[in-house]
């Protein structure tokens, strides 16, 4: 197939960009989004241009690391799937595909369309974590998980941290990256002594970097593990409880 | 060398939400964008209550003019002979006034917030999937109501809009208003919006509070969607009917 | 060099190495542990939790990644799980049975001490991670759920859905962060580490470009810890992520460190067969699947006929033949050369007849479309999304492809190379697997490594240097280092030749592929051994790097990265061509059984390979580790 790729270009951090055009002639549709991409590339650094810089690793939807623009939307118009799991079958009926950076204050532009998302790294540095130093754990079946509970814990857990939700969001939140770290830790028995302090100290890191959620549900739409809004529900609630929690009676609750 | 941390902003002024946060608790809470959309709710649900009961109330028009006005005289005397007369009344302006404060404040503050999250705007037109035109419009539908809210309240409370305005005579007052064409296309427009107001609201709010429970989640978008169609149908049967002539003195 | 291989183990029966080693380690007083800088370089399984322990511990610790986010480490990726001793199946697991099962697994070429502490180990790294969070399947009761696992008659293998590695990299990830906000780990991402720095014959640290702005720094501990990684990448195509490679280890091995066994790869049997020249990675599929599905091939070569068109009787399922007692099941070296043979002799399937079927007709016929899809739904899909084919309709195509390197960095039972002060965790070192590794062996070894192994052993390292400063940075030999560095990336720029990095990848790529891949013979390797050094003349008089040093220029990343495994794929080759046996996964045609099954030469091979760089140009030399066996006896594998 033939089509057209629309890239935004930007040379650094503080350069100014603008979109190229390039043609690109008889691709498979067998081709993942990102080797359409390592097939440009190798074109340009024949031309003597220098190549497109953008983020990848896995490419099988788990790292996170890849995260693009696609027409509008994160990741692209298949639902629940990363860039790199895209594939041109799914975009044959376009003639020109626009692709660009991520956008947001917290994700700054590195080059081309790879962006800085170490806030999000910031946000489990404040609380994303559960204090268990190794080696004072006790045998894991000591502690009883309801199976439902575990599950639910896992949907949140399964966040890859692409930072889609902030891309998507029309108001560059990070609620919902928020809202499944905390879910995973704070579904767990294993997550409660912390649970409260945990929530202020994320939500306050995020809200240094990221917008507030205004209940679009672009986030859950975009994310490529389909991680449910119902998680940051979740994290409003246990905001709020949070300020009427007496932490010192934490012990007297069970 | 240049490390990340210099790449990525630090320095409190170019952060999008507050960094230092205030150690008074009521002022902590109202310094997080979550503690603000909390209060939005709140305060939205309390508005909710008040347009769903202020309708209701309003509806009365079709029973005909002793009926409204006897509702209108009921509110004033209110809590009587427990409390002087309008106390009550007052109490619940008080309120409402508080509340459209609050959830104005925080609206701002939260868009301006939203705005400092994304500095750069896309360059290429977003294809949005979930988000709809209610949920997108909410500061303008929000902007609206309170530009109709002022006018209402020149029109029916102090009368300053309406020529034939006599105070203590709601039905007549209503009438009065509600014949004059562009008028009453006003009061329709503006019920419009406020019902695209409510159709996202009534839903978001339940996420800002944390009502969520997946079983129950789905009756969520029910409610919201009945709640905006029955302020739209009965705040705009009025006007519509009587500038139509069905209603009349 | 006078090299001693001494791995240092401890005396005593096999039960109570461990202990008695922790007994007798020095240790650190708690007070003196901010004394000591640690430079980790990997935030992988190994390295975020050796990271994260050290840090609890008190030492000072600083940690390299050429990531983005330390979470993004290439373990985030396994799928399958975790093995453990815990015999919470109550089906007679034990530390011993895992630990024999490893080394039998590893087709007896591993160090008995060292696997029988990962056996111990493995189950206070369960603990562990449950007391972190990781979300571990579980029943109904609350109880934690176990699979079987190829090569294990026994239930142990923990798992979180398809995601157990991601769960685990996560649970180590939240550690060292909340590390790092403490301020007790110093985090440098995007930052790739492009030399080892000795002095006086004690690692003293490292030396690192930051990928964004291609600055060089020198990072300076009182120990160095490699987490990077392996480097199956040598390969090009593999089920590792694309920046996985081999320049941490192969720069350490350059400044002495031995590389250990670097011919024992593995290939898994079930990835996706790559779909044209512009593939740029494989896809591992479940090795789970060959539990219901049957694999076959046209009897008829060149048979370009859709599957649904094959009668029956045209179709040989050559596993079922020729293995009958395991059929389908047989282990994932005998499989993948099984496939490899259908596929060489014309009979390969799908557009380009890379592949052979795995067919779920019968299974779902017997079994119905629900259960199929209960059992195995998200793998169907992600099969689909891949290549385009609903595999309830037709069968799937799979190929084998590299997934896991054994070999690696040499090191002691301390984990310590035999660089003083070198520490390697993780696929990077050779220790735990010998020649084969057992399914979900893996991310067991690098947790018990950081958790639980470096953090008692590093000690013995430490504890004499109480009192002495790291080497200040703008010392000489950290010059010396800088220079060289950057005297390697300005090379690589001006070569200004015509062809990209991945053109040179991708050749070679091929060359170890078709002469050092699931078979081996003398003739292909002495082949390899004269195609490489020309790739690699031709790489630094013809390869094209646009850019500049000062910006993020990934083509230049890849480069260097290309640059080492040109260097290091000649001695992989060079490792297969000396190891005149056939033993896991490096199968030599030479050695095979009439059956065509791999062949040991105990007598002569029963030890540990291990590589010492002599300088450019000239032939390494090599170092024996002999391995004895004192509590498995040897056997050879049989599967019929
Ligand atoms: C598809 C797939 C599935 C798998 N499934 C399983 C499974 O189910 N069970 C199992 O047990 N094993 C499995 N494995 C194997 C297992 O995932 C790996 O062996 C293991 O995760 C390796 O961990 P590590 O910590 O040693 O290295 P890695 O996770 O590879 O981490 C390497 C780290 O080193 C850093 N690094 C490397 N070089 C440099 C440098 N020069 N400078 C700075 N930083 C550097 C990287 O940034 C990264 O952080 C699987 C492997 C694959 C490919
Ligand atoms: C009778 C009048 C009103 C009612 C019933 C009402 C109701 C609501 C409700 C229920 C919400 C949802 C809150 C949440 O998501 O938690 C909301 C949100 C909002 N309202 Fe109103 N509102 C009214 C008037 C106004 C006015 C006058 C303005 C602004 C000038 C306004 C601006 C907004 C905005 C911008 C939001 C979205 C805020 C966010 O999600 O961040 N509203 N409203
Ligand atoms: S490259 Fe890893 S998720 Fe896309």
């Amino acid at each position: 197939m033939d089509l057209n790729l629309k890239v935004w270009r930007q040379a650094g951090p503080d350069a100014v960009g603008r979109f190229e055009i390039y043609p690109m002639h008889d691709v498979s549709e067998d081709m993942s989004f990102l080797e359409l991409f390592d097939v440009l590339n190798e074109q340009l650094e024949t031309r003597g241009e220098e190549p497109v810089a953008f983020d990848h690793d896995c490419r099988e939807g788990i790292c996170g690391s890849c995260a693009m623009m696609i027409d509008g939307r994160a990741h692209g118009p298949e639902r629940g799937t990363a860039t790199c799991q895209l594939h041109l079958r799914k975009l044959t009926d376009r003639e020109t595909i626009t692709v660009e950076p991520w956008r947001a204050a917290g994700f700054p532009i590195i080059k081309d369309l790879a962006v800085d998302r170490s806030a999000l790294d910031r946000i489990v540095e404040a609380g994303g974590y559960i204090t268990a130093p190794t080696g004072a754990a006790r045998d894991a079946n000591e502690i009883l998980v309801a199976k439902q509970a575990s599950d639910a814990a896992m949907d949140a857990a399964a966040c890859i941290g692409c930072g889609a939700c902030v891309a998507a969001c029309p108001n560059g939140a990070g609620q919902l990256f928020t809202a499944a770290k905390y879910s995973h830790l704070s579904l767990l028995p294993q997550g409660q002594p912390e649970r409260f302090t945990r929530v202020v100290s994320m939500v306050e890191e995020m809200e240094r970097w990221f917008g507030s959620c205004t209940n679009h549900g672009e986030c859950e739409a975009a994310c490529p593990k389909e991680i449910s809004v119902n998680f940051i529900a979740m994290l409003n609630r246990d905001y709020v409880k949070a300020q009427f929690k007496n932490p010192a009676l934490s012990g007297q609750r069970h | 060398m240049k490390t990340l941390q210099d790449l990525t902003k630090t320095s409190d002024d170019e952060a999008v939400g507050s960094t230092r946060r205030p150690t008074n608790p009521i002022r902590r809470f109202w310094s997080s964008a979550v503690g603000k959309k909390w209060v939005m709710a709140v305060s939205g649900l309390a508005l909710l209550g008040f347009v769903l009961v202020h309708m209701v109330g309003n509806l009365k028009i079709f029973l005909g003019a002793v009926h409204l006005d006897e509702y209108a005289e009921w509110l004033h005397t209110l809590g009587e002979p427990a409390l002087p007369r309008t106390v009550v009344l007052w109490g619940m302006r008080l309120g409402l006034i508080a509340a459209f404060g609050l959830h104005i404040v925080a609206a701002a503050q939260l868009t301006r917030m939203n705005h400092k999250a994304r500095p750069v705007r896309y360059q290429s037109r977003r294809d949005y999937v979930a988000a709809n035109f209610a949920s997108r419009t909410m500061r303008w539908t929000g902007v609206i109501i309170a530009l109709f809210l002022l006018f209402h309240l020149a029109d029916l409370s102090w009368g300053t809009t309406n020529p034939d305005f006599v105070r203590g005579n709601t039905y007549d007052n209503v009438i009065a208003s509600f014949e004059r064409v562009p008028v009453a296309i006003l009061y329709i427009l503006a019920n419009i919006a406020l019902a695209i107001h409510i159709f996202h609201g009534s839903w978001s709010m339940f996420q800002s509070l944390g009502w969520n429970n997946p079983r129950w989640n789905p009756i969520r978008r029910y409610f919201a969607v009945t709640f905006a169609a029955v302020i739209a149908v009965g705040n705009i049967s009025m006007p519509l009917l009587v500038v139509t002539g069905v209603v009349g003195k | 060099m006078a090299i001693s291989l001494d791995a240092g183990i401890p005396s005593g029966s096999i039960e109570r190495k461990w202990d008695d080693y922790k007994f007798s380690v020095k240790l650190v007083n708690p007070a003196n542990k901010r004394k000591f800088n640690v430079i980790v370089v990997g935030s992988g399984l190994a390295g975020a939790s050796a990271a994260a322990t050290l840090a609890e511990l008190g030492y000072r610790v600083t940690m390299l990644t050429f990531h983005d986010s330390p979470r993004r480490a290439h373990s985030i990726a396994a799928q399958g799980g975790i093995n453990a001793a815990k015999n919470y199946q109550n089906d007679g697991d034990s530390v011993q049975r895992l630990f024999y099962d490893t080394v039998k697994g590893g087709d007896y070429r591993a160090r008995e001490a060292n696997v029988y502490r990962l056996a111990q180990v493995s189950v206070n790294i369960i603990d562990q991670c449950v007391a972190q969070g990781v979300p571990f399947a579980r029943e109904y009761g609350g109880l934690l759920d176990n699979r079987s696992f190829g090569g294990a008659q026994v239930s142990r293998t923990f798992y979180a859905r398809g995601q157990t590695g991601q769960q685990l990299l996560l649970g180590a990830y939240q550690a060292l962060a909340r590390q790092v906000r403490l301020g007790n780990v110093e985090l440098h991402n995007r930052t790739e580490m492009l030399d080892l720095v000795v002095k006086d014959g004690l690692a003293c640290g490292v030396v690192a470009r930051h990928l964004v702005t291609g600055a060089v720094r020198s990072f300076s501990g009182h120990a160095v810890v490699l987490a990077t990684g392996g480097y199956g990448n040598v390969f090009f195509l593999s089920t590792n992520a694309k920046a996985s490679n081999v320049t941490a280890a192969w720069r350490a091995h350059k400044r002495g460190a031995l590389m250990a066994n670097p011919c024992y790869t593995q290939i898994h049997p079930t990835c996706i067969p790559a779909s044209d020249d512009f593939q740029s990675k494989l896809t591992l599929m479940s090795e789970s699947l060959r539990n219901d599905g049957r694999i076959w091939v046209p009897t008829t070569p060149n048979d370009v006929r859709s599957p649904d068109q094959i009668p029956e009787s045209e179709r040989d399922y050559y596993l079922e033949r020729r293995y009958p007692a395991f059929g389908n099941l047989v282990p994932r070296d005998v499989a993948s050369r099984a496939a490899k043979r259908e596929v060489d002799s014309g009979h390969g399937v799908g557009p380009i007849q890379n592949g052979v079927y795995l067919d779920f007709g019968s299974a779902v016929d017997r079994l119905g479309r629900e259960v199929i899809e209960e059992r195995y739904g998200n793998l169907f899909q992600m099969y689909e999304r891949i290549t385009g084919e609903d595999p309830y309709k037709k069968p799937m195509r799979i190929y084998p492809a590299v997934h896991y390197t054994m070999g690696g960095l040499w090191v002691d039972y301390n984990l310590m190379s035999n660089v003083p002060g070198l520490y390697v965790l993780g696929e990077a070192n050779f220790s735990d697997h010998g020649a084969n590794r057992l399914g979900a062996s893996a991310l067991m070894q690098g947790l018990a490594d950081g958790y639980f192994v470096l953090p008692a052993t590093i000690g013995a390292h430490l504890a004499p240097l109480l009192g002495t400063e790291p080497v200040p940075i703008d010392d000489p030999v950290f010059r010396d280092a800088e220079a060289n560095v950057d005297a390697q990336v300005h090379r690589l720029l001006s070569v200004k030749g015509t062809k990209t990095v991945d053109h040179f990848h991708r050749e070679l790529g091929k060359i170890m592929w078709d002469h050092c891949g699931m078979a081996r013979s003398a003739e292909s390797l002495d082949e390899a051994l004269t195609s490489i050094p020309a790739l690699r003349d031709e790489f630094w008089s013809d390869v094209r790097v646009l850019g500049e040093n000062e910006s993020f220029n990934q083509s230049l990343e890849r480069a260097g990265r290309v640059a080492d495994f040109l260097e290091f794929g000649e001695l992989l080759v060079r490792d297969a061509r000396h190891r005149e046996e056939s033993c896991g996964g490096h199968f030599r045609v030479e050695h095979q059984t009439e059956e065509g099954e791999a062949l040991r030469n105990d007598d002569d091979f029963a030890y540990v390979g291990a590589w010492e760089w002599t300088g450019e140009g000239n032939t390494p030399e090599l170092h024996k580790e002999s391995l004895t066996f004192d509590n498995v006896a040897l056997a050879q594998r049989s599967y019929k």
